[in-house]
């Protein structure tokens, strides 16, 4: 936040063809003629002018530029960078836990800056990570790469990711959240709560299309997919998800899938806990019962309330904006942002208390949501100065509702007490409390 | 390579839409599929021919570092225990999520161990090793006796503790809510 521009050795502002106004105001008076003559200046002049119609105190005002000048260079021009005054990163998941890379290069679950965000998509390079266990990631060349489809289908088929690339495509939005992805009292912010989900855009084949390609045979009941790690992580699902919406992805955000998220193939399966999206996608496996590998292993549970709620995920929001380690200035206007999302299809409707739940209000939702991603809820709130709560709760097209985690322990029979874990991904209102200082923590018990 | 099969010629002459398949990719062979195919199910039809004993997985167990991360017997090291603190006497679900013990298939054990171990050279067991060290982590939790001698046809046919004492995953349908009755 602090730190200075970098200041390179030798810049000198471009120098500007036009006479620049020697106040805003003046600006705003010629700026209609001038506005075009102004973008040869650096970028970095021109929001600043743009932003208002007054004076700031701390803006430099006559013929001098504000701010150093970025010098051109190749990387800037080749693959663009964000500014260096932001600074959002990815930390270990669980918070405080083995920092990724280890000393032997292995990841480890990384948790997404969710709170700082805007709109629904999450920049590549800040998308959560979750690996099977610690792990390598494998170069793959995609030159050599192959996806082959077999089992109980007519025929079996393989085929290079150029092949892939010439079947009818689909792009679409979709979440994915790690079952670890579980808010407690312990967390302090939101990244460390609820940063284990991330919402991209998703371009790829559909896997019915291929699997049509290969001809399903009546007796297939579920497909394992198999990805080229070394732990070669396989999960079996039933096949009617294959055929309803499983994407095979090769690109992501509008480039081609990280190597972090899968490269340079991956399976998207839309509304189930993430484990299920195989990355490094190399063999499809259609079979005629459940196969019981290892990944399904992780899954097994006693109950069937247990299995069917560690499957696919239930609707969930968080209010990322206020929300903890953040300070609100002071009373007065505040935009309550966050994101909801459902396994379970569409978000329908978000509301937002600002009295501890005492009363609710709807939010608005910022774009129309899609099934299975994130989409961005907002509300209008005037902070009056007093000690209080905040949370957000949201409710899916097909009717489930995001409970209090109090509700939840009321619908099993469980007394309601510290330490309550519930059953399955965890996805119950958060609160963030606001102190009088409009310092905000962790409002769970 | 182009698709031999007929549909492609149809794709020619019909439109896209209609047409069946995209006539796009080439047919797997047999010999590939047997290569790639490293998903054991539970009958255990893709185990490859080989056979092993307790006695040589003790050694193996050793021999391929297993007990460096997993400790002696598999037990009180960094990586997770491959042994049951309690015995059969002990309900199933009360035994603690130790592989070799509470999956419900033997092929699981085999399956997992064949491709994901060991851990920085994964892939490098041959088949009889695999089976053999799957006898041995099977017989330190008393799943079998120290003489059976595991191949293609005795590891599925290992009757496994939990036996059929665990839940089925729901009938997953498109657009429903993820538990029947449940309003969450
Ligand atoms: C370098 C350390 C290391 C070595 C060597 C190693 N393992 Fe592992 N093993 C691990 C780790 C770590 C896991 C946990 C993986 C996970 O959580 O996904 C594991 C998991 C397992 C599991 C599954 C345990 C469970 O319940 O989740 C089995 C079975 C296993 N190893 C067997 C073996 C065998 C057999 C060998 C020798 C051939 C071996 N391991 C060698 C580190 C090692």
């Amino acid at each position: 936040m602090t730190s200075k521009p970098p200041v390179r050795i030798g810049i000198r502002a471009p120098t500007n063809p036009i006479e620049i106004p020697k106040t805003r105001r003046e600006f705003f008076k010629t700026g209609a003629t001038l506005a075009g003559g102004l973008t040869l200046a650096s970028g970095a002049v021109l929001p600043a002018l743009a932003e208002g119609g007054h004076d700031h105190t701390m803006a430099a005002g006559g013929h001098e530029n504000e701010s150093p000048m970025i010098l051109g260079s190749a990387e800037l021009v080749q693959y663009g960078s964000r500014s260096p005054f932001e600074k959002s990163v990815r930390i270990p998941h669980p918070a405080g836990s083995t920092a990724s890379p280890d000393t032997f290069g292995k990841m480890f679950h990384i948790a997404s800056p969710i709170g700082e965000f805007h709109g629904t998509i999450t920049p590549s390079s800040l998308h959560y990570v979750a690996t099977t266990r610690q792990s390598y990631m494998p170069e793959i060349d995609p030159a050599k790469h192959t996806l082959t489809i077999h089992g109980v289908v007519d025929r079996p088929l393989t085929w290079t990711l150029a092949d892939l690339k010439r079947f009818p495509s689909v792009s679409r939005l979709h979440f994915l959240e790690c079952s670890g992805n579980r808010h407690g009292p312990q967390n302090k912010n939101v990244q460390e709560s609820h940063g284990m989900t991330s919402c991209a855009e998703w371009t790829g084949v559909l896997l019915s299309t291929l699997i049509k390609e290969c001809g399903l045979k009546t007796s297939a009941k579920w497909f394992v997919a198999e990805g080229a790690e070394e732990v070669k992580g396989a999960s079996s699902m039933p096949i009617a998800k294959a055929m309803d919406d499983v994407l095979v992805a090769y690109g992501m955000n509008g480039e081609a899938v990280r190597p972090q998220n899968g490269y340079p193939l991956r399976i998207v399966v839309p509304g189930f806990e993430g484990i299920f999206s195989t990355k490094y996608l190399r063999r499809i496996k259609i079979v005629d019962r459940y196969y019981m590998n290892y990944n399904d292993y992780g899954h097994l549970t006693e109950t069937p309330t247990d299995a069917a709620l560690r499957y696919q995920i239930g609707p969930k929001s968080i209010i990322t904006r206020p929300s903890g380690s953040q300070t609100l200035a002071g009373p007065g206007f505040y935009e309550i942002t966050g994101l909801a999302w459902s396994g379970g299809g569409a978000i329908k409707s978000v509301e937002v208390s600002t009295d501890g739940g005492a009363s609710w209000k709807r939010a608005e939702l910022k774009s129309a949501p899609q099934r299975m991603a994130h989409v961005r809820f907002s509300c209008p709130w005037n902070w009056d100065g007093k000690a209080t709560s905040i949370m957000s709760r949201c409710t899916d097209e097909v009717g489930q509702k995001q409970p209090t985690l109090e509700q939840v322990a009321k619908y099993w029979n469980k007394p309601y007490v510290k330490g309550y874990t519930m059953p399955g991904l965890n996805n119950s209102v958060m609160p963030w409390t606001i102190a009088q200082d409009g310092r905000i923590t962790n409002g769970l018990l | 390579m182009v698709s031999f099969r007929l549909a492609a010629v149809a794709l020619l002459l019909a439109s896209p839409v209609l047409a069946e398949t995209y006539g796009i990719g080439r047919q797997t062979t047999p010999e590939e599929l047997k290569r790639l195919d490293i998903s054991i199910g539970p009958e255990g039809d893709e185990l490859p021919v080989g056979r092993g004993t307790v006695k040589d997985g003790e050694a193996l167990f050793e021999e391929k570092g297993c007990v460096f991360c997993h400790g002696e017997q598999g037990a009180g090291g960094s990586a997770p225990a491959l042994k049951a603190e309690k015995g059969p006497e002990a309900p199933i679900w009360q035994r603690g999520r130790i592989l070799p013990v509470r999956a419900p298939f033997a092929t699981t054990v085999w399956d997992y161990i064949y491709r994901a171990m060991p851990l920085g050279i994964e892939g490098t067991l041959t088949a009889d090793e695999t089976y053999a060290i799957t006898a041995y982590l099977l017989y330190v939790n008393k799943v079998i006796p120290e003489s059976l001698v595991l191949d293609k046809e005795s590891l599925p046919k290992v009757k496994m503790p939990i036996g059929k004492n665990y839940a089925d995953l729901p009938d997953w349908k498109p657009k429903t809510p993820r538990l029947k009755g449940y309003p969450y």
